[in-house]
């Protein structure tokens, strides 16, 4: 566990506390349906359970265990898991490289509530 | 890009009030009609309410006797009541109009907690099916059939028409139109027990032309689908077909052109083409999808397909990728 909070970039490096980026990431995450698979914060339904918990991301080392957890890892493994962590069962989304970034902002805002 | 119920029933202004039709026209004239006489009405009220507690002696000896009660309490509500009553019913009589000659007929039946469609031909019978979307042409009016298999149910699309009851036993006729493309969200609303707030659906209005060219070779792919041949190349297609067939999806879902022939569940022909995944509750994409056969009963607890969460993450993909390309 050591090991993976030091792969935690420093506060500094994510420049993602634009509250209007955070907003509309959680309205993409609402119309998405990415709960149809994670707990996502601020999302009352659904609260799928077939992928990791999306709570207090934050505090997550490692993206799936295998990436930093850095704004353009994140936005880039959103967009397109496979391609980014060989082998990932979460597939490809349909949604931007905007909305990506706009999704792993929310995310790595501090889950907000 | 669809937000499934969401999209429905949310936004400004509301569904109900932005009518894209004539059907729905007479519907919201209604209703804000019916808004207004409650806006007198209340109006009057208050204003009685403020004579017999404050006003002049005189007044409110008026308003205490017994012609004030026979004219405001008996003559002008049976008056305005069985104008309101006849005027509505003249507005709204052709919303459900028998069915006079060749229109366009849908047969739509509540499941529950899901949508069955059948596009029927003038003789009526059924040359496609779907499930939980329609797709109409814009500009002309159509007739749906509204059944039910089980309880009632409720049809409203209320960017389109006015809500009807679908009743056990029982075909309601109801016209829709829509004078402009788009995609309107439709809603179950009548109670039908458990998931029933998560019953929903989609109305997609075309340009004809375009409605034409999908509609006849959706009929085309609907009696010889050649999907079942298409697929085999790709390992990852064939190896999602064959966990379909063997988990038991085929005895619930029918899928054109293969074994898969069950009736039990919305029909999977053309799922890939679908707006929607749950009826009509989330966006149709390869991570729903996914998300939906692994763990229905997490999404929407209660409906009447089991949650596959046995299968791998892996073999749930496979089953979504070859779900997701019949088109
Ligand atoms: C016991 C019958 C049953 C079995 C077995 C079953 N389903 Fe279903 N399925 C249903 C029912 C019923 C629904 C509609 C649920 C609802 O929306 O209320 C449904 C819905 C679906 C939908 C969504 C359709 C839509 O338009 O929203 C998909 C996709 C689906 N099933 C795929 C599968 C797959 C894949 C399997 C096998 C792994 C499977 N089903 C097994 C009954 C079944
Ligand atoms: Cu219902």
């Amino acid at each position: 566990m050591g090991v993976l909070t030091a792969c935690k970039p420093p506060a500094q490096t994510r420049q993602h506390d634009d509250a209007a980026a955070q907003k509309r990431g959680l309205k993409l995450m609402e119309t998405k349906g990415c709960g149809a698979c994670h707990e996502i914060p601020g999302l009352n339904w659904p609260r799928g359970q077939l992928g990791p918990s999306l709570m207090r991301f934050n505090d997550t080392g490692l993206i799936a265990g295998y990436l930093p957890n850095t704004p353009v890892n994140l936005a880039a493994f959103i967009r397109n898991a496979p391609a980014t962590k060989p082998g990932s069962t979460m597939p490809a989304m349909p949604v931007t490289v905007s909305e990506a970034v706009d999704m792993a902002a929310y995310l790595q805002g501090g889950g907000r509530d | 890009m669809t937000e499934g119920l969401a999209g429905a029933l949310w936004g400004w202004p509301p569904p109900v009030l932005d009518p894209a039709g004539p059907y729905a026209d007479s519907v919201t004239v209604l209703a804000w009609a019916l808004f207004a006489m409650g806006v007198v009405v209340t109006g009057i009220v208050v204003a009685a309410l403020w004579v017999a507690l404050r006003g002049p002696e005189r007044w409110r000896r008026v308003l205490g006797g017994e012609k004030a009660v026979w004219i405001g309490g008996v003559a002008f509500p049976g008056v305005v009541l069985t104008v309101l009553l006849i005027w509505g019913l003249t507005l709204t009589a052709s919303l459900t109009k028998p069915i006079t000659g060749d229109e366009m007929r849908i047969r739509v039946t509540g499941e529950m907690w899901w949508f069955r469609v059948e596009y029927l031909d003038a003789a009526g019978n059924v040359v496609m099916r779907d499930a939980n979307e329609v797709r109409i042409p814009v500009g002309v009016p159509v007739v749906f059939e509204l059944r039910s298999a089980d309880v009632l149910h409720s049809f409203w699309i209320p960017h389109l028409s006015g809500k009807l009851d679908m009743v056990p036993g029982r075909t309601n006729l109801l016209r829709a139109e829509a004078t402009r493309t788009g995609q309107f969200g439709g809603v179950c609303a009548e109670y039908c027990g458990g998931p029933h707030a998560l019953m929903g659906f989609v109305a997609i209005a075309k340009e004809p032309e375009e409605w034409q060219r999908w509609f006849d070779a959706r009929v085309a792919a609907d009696s010889v689908q050649p999907l079942a041949a298409v697929s085999t190349t790709n390992p990852q297609l064939a190896q999602g077909r064959e966990l379909f067939m063997e988990n038991g999806c085929a005895a619930c879902h029918r899928v054109a052109g293969t074994q898969a022939n069950g009736l039990a569940g919305p029909d999977l022909t053309f799922m890939g083409d679908r707006a929607t995944v749950g009826a009509g509750i989330l966006p149709n994409h390869r991570g729903t999808l996914t998300g939906w056969i692994g763990d229905s009963q997490g999404i929407k607890p209660g409906n009447r397909m089991p949650s596959y969460d046995r299968l791998s993450a892996q073999q749930l993909d496979a089953i979504a990728a070859w779900l997701g390309q019949l088109k």
